[in-house]
C-alpha cells in the first residue's frame, strides 16, 4: 500500500492550519477596538453569501476560466432563501432547494 | 445575546431574532436541524471523494489522510486531480493555501467568541473549523449568546464524521453510486450557506454586508478565481456593512461601544457552556 502521498496530506494540512488557527491564537484580540469588533461580526453574514454566491454562480469547466452561470440552482437557492426566511428553518430551505433542482433536472436533462 | 457588562438597552432580544435567549440545549437542538441538509450533502460527497480518491490511485490510507489533516474538500478534490496530471507538489500547496484560505475570515469571526478559552483547546477547535463548522457554530453562539464548546464539536461532529465514514464507503464499494448532482444534491451546500447567512441578518449592516459580500466574490472570481472571490467578499462585505450608519441601521448590536451583540470574553462562563 502506497503511503507517499502521505506527506503531501501533512503538508496540506501545514499550509491550511495557519488561516484556521492564527486569529483563533491571537493574544488580545477580544481587546479589539469595538469598530473592528463589529467588523468581525459582519464577517460572518458576508462570507457565508460569498461563499454560497460563488457556489451557486461560477461555474468552472475543466481547466477553463471561471465564467457566471445563472441557472435552476440560483433560483433554487432563492428560493430556498425565501423559505428560510419565511419558516426559519434553514434544513426546510435547502430542502425546497434541492427538490426544484432535482425536479427540473429530471424534467430537463442538462 | 452575550451578557456583556456593559451592555445597556441592546441587551434585550432582537425583535428579528427570535431565537436569541435560547438555553443550550435548545440552540444545539436547532442546530442539528438546520445540519441534516448538510450532513447529507457531505455524506453524499463524502462517498464521491472517496472514490475519487480510488481512482486517481490514491491508497485509502492516504486518502484519509487527507480527510484528516486538511479536511477541506474543496481543496481535497482539487488535489486529487492535480495529483493524477502530475503537478508538482509546491503548485498543490500554494492552491490549497490558496483555496482555504476563507478560513482565515471563519477564525477572526469566531475569535473573539472563543477569546477566553484555553489556547490548547482552541488549537484543537481550529482544525475542525471547516465551512460547515463555521456556519454552524456561529449562530449557536449567537443563540445562546455565548461561545458553546461542546455545541462546537457537536457542529464538527456533524460534519467530520459523515464525511470520513462516507470516504471509505466510496472508496471501497463507490462505483454503483448515482452522481449526487442528478439528485440536486449539489445545491445543498450554497443552499446551507445562504440560509445561514439569513440567519444572521438581523439589521441593514449584516444585509449590506451580505449582499455586498456576495456580489464582489461573484464578480472577483469572474475576473480573478473563485476562491479569491470568496476572500474578497468576505473582506469587503463586512466593510460595506460598517458605513451603514449604526443608528439608521436598527442593528441589535450595531457598533456603538459596548454593543449587545459584541462577543465578549466577559460573558463567556466556560461552566455554564461545559454544563449545556
Amino acid at each position: 500500500m502506497s503511503l507517499d502521498l502521505v506527506a503531501l496530506a501533512l503538508l496540506m494540512g501545514a499550509v491550511t492550519y495557519p488561516s484556521r488557527a492564527l486569529p483563533i491564537l491571537a493574544p488580545g484580540i477580544e481587546r479589539l477596538p469595538p469598530r473592528a469588533l463589529e467588523y468581525l461580526r459582519l464577517v460572518g453574514p458576508g462570507v457565508l453569501a460569498a461563499l454560497a454566491a460563488v457556489s451557486v454562480l461560477v461555474v468552472r469547466e475543466g481547466g477553463a476560466a471561471p465564467t457566471l452561470h445563472i441557472g435552476i440552482e440560483f433560483a433554487a437557492v432563492l428560493a430556498g432563501i425565501a423559505v428560510v426566511r419565511w419558516r426559519r428553518n434553514v434544513f426546510l430551505g435547502i430542502a425546497v432547494a434541492v427538490i426544484l433542482v432535482a425536479l427540473v433536472r429530471a424534467i430537463a436533462p442538462a | 445575546m452575550p451578557s456583556t457588562p456593559s451592555a445597556t438597552a441592546a441587551d434585550a432580544p432582537s425583535s428579528a431574532d427570535p431565537d436569541a435567549h435560547l438555553n443550550p440545549s435548545a440552540a444545539r437542538r436547532r442546530m442539528i436541524v438546520d445540519a441534516l441538509g448538510m450532513v447529507v450533502s457531505a455524506s453524499a460527497f463524502g462517498l464521491v471523494y472517496g472514490l475519487a480518491a480510488r481512482q486517481g490511485g490514491l491508497s485509502i490510507v492516504e486518502m484519509l489522510a487527507m480527510s484528516v489533516f486538511v479536511l477541506a474538500g474543496a481543496a481535497q478534490f482539487a488535489a486529487i486531480g492535480l495529483i493524477t496530471q502530475g503537478v508538482p507538489w509546491l503548485a498543490i500547496l500554494l492552491l490549497t493555501a490558496l483555496l482555504n484560505a476563507r478560513h482565515l475570515l471563519y477564525s477572526a469571526a469566531l475569535a473573539p467568541w472563543l477569546a477566553g478559552r484555553r489556547r490548547l483547546q482552541r488549537a484543537a477547535m481550529a482544525h475542525v473549523l471547516t465551512d460547515e463548522a463555521f456556519g454552524l457554530a456561529l449562530p449557536l453562539f449567537q443563540r445562546i449568546g455565548r461561545a458553546d464548546v461542546p455545541g462546537y464539536w457537536l457542529a464538527a461532529s456533524l460534519i467530520v464524521l459523515p464525511w470520513m465514514a462516507m470516504n471509505v464507503v466510496g472508496y471501497v464499494g463507490g462505483q454503483g453510486i448515482p452522481d449526487p448532482a442528478r439528485l440536486g444534491l449539489d445545491v445543498v451546500f450554497p443552499a446551507a450557506m445562504a440560509g445561514i447567512a439569513v440567519g444572521l441578518v438581523t439589521g441593514r449592516r449584516e444585509l449590506t454586508a451580505a449582499v455586498v459580500g456576495a456580489a464582489v466574490a461573484v464578480g472577483v472570481a469572474v475576473v480573478l478565481e473563485p476562491a479569491v472571490g470568496i476572500v474578497a467578499g468576505g473582506l469587503l462585505g463586512p466593510l460595506a456593512g460598517l458605513l451603514v450608519p449604526a443608528r439608521a441601521a436598527g442593528d441589535a448590536g450595531a457598533a456603538a461601544a459596548g454593543s449587545a451583540d459584541q462577543p465578549s470574553p466577559h460573558g463567556d462562563d466556560p461552566q455554564v457552556g461545559l454544563a449545556g
